[in-house]
C-alpha cells in the first residue's frame, strides 16, 4: 500500500485528470516519477491496481524507457549521453573517470547514496558533444577536469540539490 | 453488407480469400506451408521472429506473412534461395543469443526451433554466440522458466493475457536485456494472479517453460489457443 501523504493526493490528481484511462499509463508514470522521484514495485502496484492493469504490463512498460528509474536516485544525479555523437566523442573516457573518481557504477548509486549515475540515449545537443547532465544542468563539450570539479562542488554542497 | 473476397497469387497459383486476411493464413488456406516461429493460431500476430518472411513481387522488401494482410493482385513469393538464406540467419541469430544446447534441454526432439534449424538445413551458426547465464526459475509448483532457452517469441505472454486472461507474463526491458517477467518481476511461486493453467508450457515453441517431470510431448498443445478461442466463439 502506498503511504497517505500529499504525494499520494497528488498522484490522486494525476489519476483523476486522467480519468483512470488505461492509456494514459505513460503520462501517470511520468507524473509519478515527477512527484516520488522513482517508480518503486509499491508505487508500480498502486497504479496497476487503479487502472486495472496486470502488474507484469505496467512493469514491461516501466522498464522499457530508460527515462523511468526503478530505484530511489541519490541526492545527485549525473547522466551521461551515449548517443552517437557523444559516443564519437569519447563520451566513454569522462564515464569511466566518474565511475573511479566517485566509485559509483552506472546504473546505480554510489553507497551513501549521495550520488548516482545514469545514461540516456542522445539529449539532441549533439553539436556540443560530449555532454555530461549534472543535476539538471547540461555540460557541453565536457572533459575530464571539467565535470569531475562540478561533481566535487555538487557534493560539497555547493549548487543545487 | 457481405465481407469482400481478394484474389492474389502465391508462388504463381492464384487464390481467393476474404479480404483483410493475412498472407499466411491465405496460403495455408491453399496448402501452402509457410514456416513460422512466433506465430500461433489463436493469438494476435506478433511478427517478432521474421521466419514467415515473404518476398512480394514489385517491392525489394520483405514482409511477415503473419502480420501482413493481402491486396488485390498480389504477387507473394515463399520460397527462394533469398528467402531460404534468410530464414537460416534468422534461426542462427535466435541460436546464438542465448544458451541453446539441444542435448540437455527438456525439448530435445520437441523444439520448434530445433526442428526449424534442421529443415532450413542449419548445421552450424556463423555468429559469435553470448553464452549468457539467465535466472532460472522453478519456485511454482509445477512451472519452470528456463530463460536460458527462451526466444522471446511471446507466445506465452499471449496465451496469458489473451487465452487465459490474467496476463501475469511480460517482458521487461528491451533489446538484448529482453526478458520474460512474472508479475513484477518477482518468483513465480509468490504470484498471487498465476492461475497454475500451464498454457504458457503448452505452447512455448522450445524448452523455456515447461512442467515439472512431466514429457514435453505431454506438455506441448499447439491447438490449445485455437481450440479454446473456437469453444468460446460458438
Amino acid at each position: 500500500m502506498l503511504k497517505d501523504d500529499n504525494r499520494k493526493g497528488m498522484l490522486e490528481k494525476v489519476l483523476k485528470e486522467n480519468d483512470y484511462q488505461e492509456s494514459a499509463l505513460l503520462e501517470i508514470l511520468h507524473k509519478a516519477q515527477e512527484i516520488y522521484g522513482y517508480l518503486d514495485k509499491n508505487l508500480l502496484t498502486y497504479v496497476a491496481n487503479v487502472l486495472k492493469l496486470p502488474p507484469s504490463h505496467v512493469f514491461g512498460v516501466a522498464t522499457f524507457y530508460s527515462y523511468f528509474k526503478l530505484k530511489a536516485p541519490g541526492q545527485h544525479v549525473v547522466t551521461g549521453c551515449l548517443g552517437t555523437a557523444c559516443y564519437v566523442k569519447e563520451v566513454e573516457d569522462i564515464m569511466s573517470a566518474i565511475e573511479n573518481e566517485f566509485n559509483v557504477k552506472r546504473g546505480g548509486s554510489t553507497s551513501d547514496g549521495k550520488l548516482s549515475l545514469f545514461m540516456t540515449r542522445c539529449i539532441g545537443a549533439c553539436a556540443m558533444a560530449p555532454n555530461i547532465i549534472v543535476d539538471d544542468e547540461v555540460i557541453g563539450k565536457a572533459t575530464k577536469e571539467v565535470v569531475l570539479e562540478r561533481i566535487k562542488l555538487a557534493l560539497e554542497g555547493g549548487a543545487s540539490a | 453488407m457481405s465481407i469482400g473476397t481478394t484474389t492474389l497469387k502465391i508462388d504463381g497459383i492464384e487464390v481467393t480469400v476474404p479480404e483483410g486476411t493475412t498472407i499466411l493464413n491465405a496460403a495455408k488456406a491453399n496448402g501452402i506451408n509457410i514456416p513460422t516461429l512466433c506465430y500461433l493460431e489463436g493469438l494476435t500476430p506478433w511478427g517478432g521472429c521474421r521466419i514467415c518472411m515473404v518476398e512480394i513481387h514489385g517491392t525489394p522488401k520483405l514482409f511477415p506473412a503473419c502480420a501482413t494482410p493481402v491486396n488485390t493482385g498480389m504477387e507473394v513469393i515463399t520460397q527462394s534461395e533469398k528467402l531460404r538464406e534468410y530464414r537460416k540467419m534468422v534461426v542462427q541469430l535466435l541460436l546464438s543469443e542465448r544458451t541453446h544446447v539441444c542435448s540437455v534441454c527438456v525439448a530435445n526432439n520437441a523444439c520448434e526451433l530445433q526442428k526449424l534449424a534442421d529443415e532450413l538445413g542449419v548445421d552450424h551458426v556463423m555468429f559469435e554466440r553470448n553464452w549468457t547465464s539467465q535466472e532460472i526459475d522453478s519456485t511454482h509448483k509445477s512451472l519452470v522458466i528456463d530463460r536460458n532457452r527462451c526466444i522471446l517469441c511471446t507466445r506465452c505472454i499471449r496465451v496469458c493475457d489473451e487465452i487465459e486472461g490474467v496476463h501475469i507474463l511480460d517482458l521487461k526491458n528491451r533489446g538484448k536485456d529482453s526478458q520474460i517477467i512474472i508479475d513484477l518481476d518477482q518468483k513465480w511461486g509468490d504470484s498471487d494472479y498465476c492461475t497454475s493453467c500451464g498454457k504458457c508450457a503448452k505452447v512455448c515453441p522450445v524448452g523455456a517453460i515447461y512442467v515439472e517431470s512431466e514429457a514435453l510431448s505431454e506438455t506441448k498443445d499447439k491447438h490449445i489457443a485455437e481450440f479454446i478461442l473456437s469453444r468460446r466463439n460458438r
